[in-house]
C-alpha cells in the first residue's frame, strides 16, 4: 500500500489502477510502447512481437494455472489448434482478419473445454497428466488430418491485411500484436475483480470449500479452460500471422513446458508476473545467443552448444525459481516497490 | 486381412509382452518414488536415458566389459537418484503435490540438456552385449535382446517386490508410504527412507535405460519412454506395484499391436487415448488407492 493513498469510496478502492502514480507509469508505459516501433530496428521488433504474443498466452495460461490451480501442459496445443484455424480460414475462406482470430479464439475455447472435461472426475496431479495426453492427441490430429491441416508439410498463408493494410513486416504486424496483447492482459486483471474471476481463485485456494461456497465446480474449471485456450487462440492465430506457416512441429510439447515455465518464473496468479514471465523467458534464449556470440572466437563449437544450454537454462530456472522464488519475477518486482513506497522509514 | 497370421501376432504379442516388460520396471521405478515421496516423477525417462548414457561411456568409451559395465551405469543411475532427492525434492518437501511435479519437468529439461552437452545430439548404438541369433519359443521368432530384457526385467521386479514384503528397508518404505507421521513415532528414519526410495528408483530406472537403450538405441529423445510409463501407472494406479506390472505388459501389448497394425504414428493416440479413458472412468487406476479429501 502506499504511503497517503486514502480511498473515499469503493469504487476509488475496487479501481484497476488505484493510483495516481500508477496511472502516470502506465500512460508512460503505453507512449513508450506506441512510439517504440518508430525508433527500433527490425529485429527488435520481431522481439517486440513475438513477446506480445507470448504474453497473450502466458496470460492464458496463468489464468487456468496460476489463478484456479488446475496445471496445464497443452497450452502450446491449443495455440496450434487456434494458428490452424487462422491458416485454414485464411487460405480456404479468406475471411476477415479480426474475424479469423475471434473463430481461432472460439475453436480453442471449444476444444479447451473439451480437454478440461477429465476434471469432472479428476484434479491435481491426474489433470495435469490428462492435459500431457491430450496434447499429444492433439499433434496427432495435426499431423494426421491431411485433408485440413496438410498433414507435416503444414499450411502457409498470406500476410494479413485489413481494409487493403497490410501487416508483413515486424513493424505493421506491431500495430495489429501489440494493441491486442494490451486488451488481453487488461481484460484477464478485470476478470479478477469480477464474480467469476472471484470463484476461479476461490478453486485454487480450496476447491471442496468453494463447492460448499455454492461455486459449481465443474462449470468454472471448464469455464477457466475455455477462457485459457481462448488465449492460447488468439495468440496461436496471431502466431500464424506473423510466422506465416504453420507446421504439426511449430508446436512441440516442449512449446508448452516453455509457458509453464514463464509462469512460473513470472509468478503464478499475477497478471504482472504473466508479463514479466514472457518477456524473460522470450529474451533468455536471446540473451544466450549473444554469450554464444561473444564465446564463438574463443570456442570452436559455441553455436553447438547453445541448444543443449538453452534446454538446461529453462530447467534450471523453472527449478531454482520454484525452490527459492516460488512466486516469481511479480515477488521481486513487488519488494523492490516496496522499498520504495516506503523509503525512507523502512527498508 | 482374410486369413489372420495367428503366428505373426503372436510373434508381434511376444514383443510386445518384452517391452511391457520394460515399461513395468520403469513404472515399478516411478511407483516407488510415488509411494514414498508422493512426487510424480515425469523426469523418469530421462533418468533412464542418463542410465543408457552411462552404460554407453563405460562399455563403449572406456571399453570395459558389459559386466563391468552394468553395475557401473547401475551405481550412476543410484547415485543420480540420491542426488536428485537431496538437492530439488528434499527443499520441496511440504510443498503442493503440483510444484513437485513441475520441478521433475525442468529436471527432465535440466537432464536431456546435460546429455547434449555431454554426448551429442545424435543417436547412438549401444555396444552389443547380449548376442543377436534369434530365440524361438516354439514356432515363434523373437529377438534375443527382448527374451533378455524380458528375463532381466521380470526377475529385478521379482527381486523388488520379496525386498517390499521381506527386507527392513522395504516394510520401512511401505509404513512411511501408508502414514509418514505413524512411521517416524516408529523410529523409521524417513529422510533415509525418502532417500533410499530415489536411489533404488534411479537403479532400477538405469536398468530400464540400458535395457531400453539395448533394443531401441540410444539419444537425447529417449526419454519419450518415460511418458509411456506414465501411461503405465496411471492405468495400473500411481501407488500399486501390482498395477504398474499389469499396466505395463497391457500397455507394451497394445502399443505391439497399434504399432503393427495400425502404423507407428498411432502409438501415441491410442496409448494416451487409453490414458484419458482410464482416467475418466477409474480416476485412481485399476489398482490404486482411492484418496478420500477432507475439509
Amino acid at each position: 500500500m502506499r504511503i497517503a493513498t486514502a480511498k473515499e469510496s469503493y469504487a476509488a478502492d475496487e479501481a484497476l489502477f488505484d493510483t495516481p502514480t500508477q496511472r502516470v507509469w502506465l500512460a508512460l508505459f503505453v507512449a513508450v510502447c506506441a512510439l517504440f516501433p518508430f525508433t527500433a530496428n527490425e529485429y527488435w521488433l520481431y522481439m517486440a512481437c513475438l513477446v506480445a504474443i507470448h504474453v497473450i498466452s502466458v496470460t492464458g495460461l496463468n489464468i487456468v494455472t496460476g489463478f484456479t490451480g488446475l496445471v496445464s501442459l497443452g497450452q502450446a496445443a491449443f495455440m496450434g489448434v487456434g494458428a490452424y484455424t487462422v491458416a485454414v480460414a485464411e487460405t480456404r475462406f479468406g475471411t476477415p482478419v479480426l474475424l479469423n482470430l475471434i473463430a481461432a479464439g472460439a475453436i480453442t475455447a471449444a476444444v479447451g473445454a473439451v480437454v478440461g472435461i477429465p476434471s469432472l472426475r479428476v484434479k491435481g496431479l491426474y489433470l495435469a497428466i490428462a492435459t500431457i495426453a491430450s496434447s499429444f492427441i492433439l499433434h496427432f490430429v495435426f499431423a494426421n488430418w491431411n485433408s485440413v491441416t496438410h498433414g507435416v508439410s503444414g499450411i502457409s498463408l498470406p500476410p494479413a491485411s485489413i481494409l487493403g493494410v497490410e501487416f508483413g513486416r515486424p513493424f505493421a504486424l506491431y500495430f495489429l500484436i501489440v494493441p491486442i496483447a494490451f486488451l488481453a492482459v487488461f481484460s484477464a486483471s478485470n476478470l479478477f475483480r469480477t464474480r467469476i474471476g472471484r470463484a476461479f481463485i476461490a478453486i485454487r485456494d480450496r476447491d471442496i470449500s468453494a463447492e460448499v461456497l455454492g461455486i459449481p465446480l465443474l462449470r468454472y474449471k471448464l469455464m477457466s479452460f475455455a477462457l485459457s485456450s481462448f488465449y492460447a487462440g488468439v495468440a496461436g492465430g496471431l502466431w500464424a500471422y506473423f510466422f506465416r506457416v504453420v507446421t504439426p512441429e511449430s508446436f512441440p510439447f516442449v512449446y508448452s513446458i516453455f509457458f509453464l515455465a514463464a509462469v512460473i518464473v513470472g509468478g503464478m496468479g499475477s497478471i504482472l508476473g504473466s508479463i514479466l514471465g514472457a518477456v524473460f523467458m522470450t529474451m533468455v534464449p536471446e540473451v544466450l545467443k549473444l554469450g554464444v556470440g561473444v564465446m564463438s572466437p574463443f570456442l570452436s563449437d559455441a553455436v553447438a552448444l547453445l541448444s543443449p544450454v538453452r534446454t538446461i537454462v529453462f530447467g534450471g530456472l523453472i527449478i531454482g525459481f520454484l525452490i527459492f522464488e516460488p512466486h516469481g519475477l511479480a515477488e521481486i518486482w513487488r519488494r523492490i516497490r516496496r522499498f520504495f513506497h516506503l523509503w525512507p522509514f523502512k527498508t | 486381412m482374410i486369413d489372420f497370421d495367428w503366428l505373426f501376432f503372436l510373434e508381434v504379442s511376444l514383443a510386445g509382452l518384452g517391452s511391457g516388460a520394460l515399461l513395468a520396471l520403469t513404472g515399478l521405478s516411478f511407483v516407488l518414488i510415488y509411494k514414498a515421496t508422493r512426487a510424480v516423477n515425469l523426469a523418469i525417462g530421462e533418468m533412464l536415458m542418463i542410465g543408457a548414457y552411462a552404460f554407453f561411456s563405460f562399455s563403449a568409451g572406456l571399453g570395459l566389459p558389459w559386466w563391468a559395465a552394468v553395475p557401473a551405469a547401475l551405481a550412476c543411475g543410484g547415485l543420480l537418484g540420491a542426488v536428485i532427492e537431496r538437492a530439488v525434492i528434499r527443499p520441496m518437501l511440504g510443498e503442493s503435490a503440483i510444484s513437485v511435479l513441475m520441478v521433475t519437468i525442468g529436471l527432465g529439461s535440466v537432464l536431456i540438456g546435460a546429455v547434449e552437452l555431454l554426448w551429442g545430439a545424435d543417436p547412438a548404438q549401444l555396444p552389443d552385449f547380449m548376442g543377436t541369433s534369434p530365440v524361438f519359443l516354439g514356432p515363434a521368432y523373437v529377438s534375443r535382446k527382448i527374451v533378455i530384457g524380458f528375463a532381466v526385467a521380470a526377475t529385478v521386479i521379482t527381486l523388488f517386490i520379496l525386498a517390499f514384503r521381506f527386507w527392513r528397508g522395504g516394510v520401512a518404505l511401505r509404513a512411511t508410504a501408508t502414514d509418514q507421521g505413524a512411521a517416524y513415532s516408529c523410529g523409521i528414519d524417513v529422510p533415509v527412507v525418502f532417500s533410499m526410495a530415489w536411489v533404488f528408483a534411479g537403479v532400477a530406472a538405469a536398468g530400464a535405460g540400458i535395457l531400453v537403450g539395448a533394443v531401441g538405441g540410444i539419444s537425447p529423445a529417449m526419454g519419450i519412454f518415460g511418458l509411456s510409463a506414465l501411461v503405465v501407472v496411471i492405468v495400473g494406479g500411481l501407488d500399486s506395484v501390482v498395477g504398474a506390472l499389469i499396466g505395463g505388459v497391457l500397455v507394451g501389448l497394445i502399443e505391439a499391436w497399434t504399432g503393427t497394425y495400425l502404423g507407428g504414428e498411432f502409438k501415441t493416440l491410442i496409448t494416451f487415448g487409453l490414458l484419458i479413458a482410464v482416467l475418466m472412468v477409474r480416476p485412481y487406476g485399476l489398482f490404486g488407492t482411492v484418496e478420500i479429501e477432507r475439509l
